[in-house]
């Protein structure tokens, strides 16, 4: 790991100060020379890899008492940006009115690094591409930008088939940000100017021409919260994967239903495992809104999540099996007890 | 390096002590003295090394130490408590498994300087004088282990995995111990350590 130095935020304003610093303020974000340490489960890994170089590191741990409250409301949820993943996960009123959430992150990595992850940190977290990461391969347009694209024709089982383009194919790894996308949450973050909030949906960029660039915030800002409007008892995180446990998904979905005698109101399809970056599946949503679930339905709506779905050589199988995924959590989501 | 150890009344709280002391006392610490400066966020040098307290099994090791350091280093390197070990380094096996204020981390990930302040606790810290911990105790009645090797990771996590509430069931330990990973394959002794040490450390 190469030397950095080590700051600890004394409250938000120094941390936005800090990481928006002229000096340290690169862009894209990922490439920034100060970057912010929360639970430490992707930056300490990456510094450890070289993938990830800065030359400054703000812990904003501190600033956790008053970034870390998990409060369900009348109306809404709100999560601070500093809550660890395992103490929402357990949450009751989580697990009760918004059980996506709940298992997405309980589905999540090991009972450790959950204790350790925060939620702002976890959907920021890096690809995990094999390309990515082994800083002995030169072409990564990610990493390098312009280098060209090692997994193109290497090695691609884990890689995306929705959201690529011809400079990236790298899975974004993650489950929680599947169901605040499924759930239209919306992220608030904190910079030197103040705070503003966007919808969740914005957040993440795909790949495009610029890999690089992972998402839309800039240097000097944090993720400060996440809020959601309404409660979503009836909302599945069905994930598959190669082990039983403590692994990336294959394929995941994020389901969210409003059914009210026997007809579907309102519904919610998000996608994992297999997308550039978190994964709304609107045409499918189009297919359930006012109507009864069956078993064909739920064909319908899964061929319509993948219809723009593209395979390379090893991950074609994800198209399949992601089909599968969408259609076992809608029969889950429409017949759990709630 | 310097290693005091000193042992301090419960309650006491060391970091509002530091906030109030370094006003008035000169006190060399890099990251303090750069925390406090936010405008010149780029001013200090990070070769130089950062003096740090940490609170390990009861006591406060005060190391002078370089900011790249994690926890997993500073036990193992810096205070010869090599107990924790260094599997993979990176976060994915379990073998670094301390507990930081009652939860379970991997120290791998874990920078020392961040750790200022949190009651870290390594399987040297479990037992009480002669008498081993229920669940150590119960690792060797059930042979838990063949190599050893991830032994003291996975007892801190079962201690934690307890404590959760996680270990009700056999599922349930098998779900929330997988990210302990053991290449010898003890899994099924291992459950069965974690079922019968249980209802012990729940019993306090």
């Amino acid at each position: 790991m190469r030397p950095f130095l080590y700051q600890r935020a004394s409250d938000s304003n120094m941390a936005v100060q800090a990481l928006g610093a002229p000096a340290a303020a690169n862009n894209p974000l990922t490439k920034a020379t100060a970057q912010p340490l929360a639970g430490g489960t992707t930056l300490i890994d990456l510094m450890k890899l070289d993938v990830m170089r800065p030359a400054t590191i703000v812990d904003i741990n501190p600033l956790a008492r008053a970034w870390s409250a998990i409060e369900p409301g009348s109306d809404g949820l709100r999560l601070g940006a500093l809550a660890k993943m395992s103490d929402v996960a357990a949450h009751a009123e989580i697990q009760r009115s918004y059980p996506v959430i709940a298992d997405s992150l309980k589905l999540a990595a090991s009972a450790q690094l959950r204790n350790m992850a925060t939620l702002g940190g976890n959907v920021m977290q890096r690809t995990r591409c094999n390309y990515f990461r082994d800083v002995s391969y030169e072409n990564c347009n990610k990493r390098n930008p312009g280098s060209g694209c090692a997994a193109m024709d290497g090695v691609n089982r884990m890689h995306a088939v929705l959201g690529t383009s011809d400079q990236c194919i790298a899975t974004y790894p993650g489950d929680f940000a599947q169901a605040l996308i499924a759930l239209d949450a919306t992220v608030e973050i904190t910079g030197k100017a103040g705070t503003r909030t966007m919808p969740f949906a914005q957040l993440h960029k795909a790949p495009g021409d610029t890999p690089e660039i992972e998402t839309t915030l800039q240097p000097g800002e944090l993720i400060s919260a996440f809020s959601i409007s309404g409660r979503w008892p009836r909302s599945v995180y069905l994930k598959a994967r190669d082990r039983q446990s403590y692994e990336f998904a294959l394929s995941s979905a994020a389901i969210a239903l409003d059914v009210q005698d026997g007809t579907i109101r309102n519904a919610r399809v998000a996608l994992g495992g297999v997308a550039t970056v978190p994964w709304r599946a609107r045409e499918a949503e189009a297919l359930l809104k006012g109507q009864k679930f069956d078993e064909a339905l739920g064909q319908r709506v899964a061929e319509a999540a993948f219809a723009d779905a593209r395979g390379r050589r090893h991950n074609s199988f994800k198209i399949a099996l992601g089909k599968r995924v969408v259609a076992r959590a809608l029969q889950q989501a429409v017949t759990m007890e709630i | 390096m310097s290693d005091k150890s000193s042992s301090r009344p419960s309650g006491f709280d060391r970091r509002a002590f530091m906030a109030g002391a370094a006003g008035s006392v000169l006190v060399p610490m890099t990251a303090r003295a750069a925390a406090q400066d936010a405008n010149a966020p780029l001013a200090q040098d990070p070769s130089l090394p950062v003096e740090v307290t940490l609170r390990v099994n009861g006591e406060d090791k005060h190391l002078s130490l370089d900011a790249r350091t994690t926890v997993l280093d500073a036990l193992r390197e810096h205070l010869k408590l090599t107990g924790s070990k260094k599997g993979c380094d990176h976060g994915q096996c379990g073998a670094c498994t301390v507990l930081i204020d009652d939860r379970r981390v991997v120290s791998c990930l874990t920078l020392a300087v961040a750790a200022e302040g949190q009651e870290i606790t390594t399987i040297e810290g479990l037992a009480t004088d002669d008498r081993l911990h229920p669940m150590q105790q119960a690792f060797i009645d059930n042979d838990a282990f063949q190599c050893g090797y991830c032994t003291p990771g996975q007892i801190m996590s079962a201690v934690a995995c307890v404590k959760e509430g996680h270990a009700g069931n056999e599922a349930d330990i098998r779900e929330y111990m997988s990210g302990n990973i053991c290449r010898c394959a003890a899994y099924p002794n291992i459950v069965a350590a974690v079922k019968q040490a249980a209802p012990e450390i729940m019993k306090g």
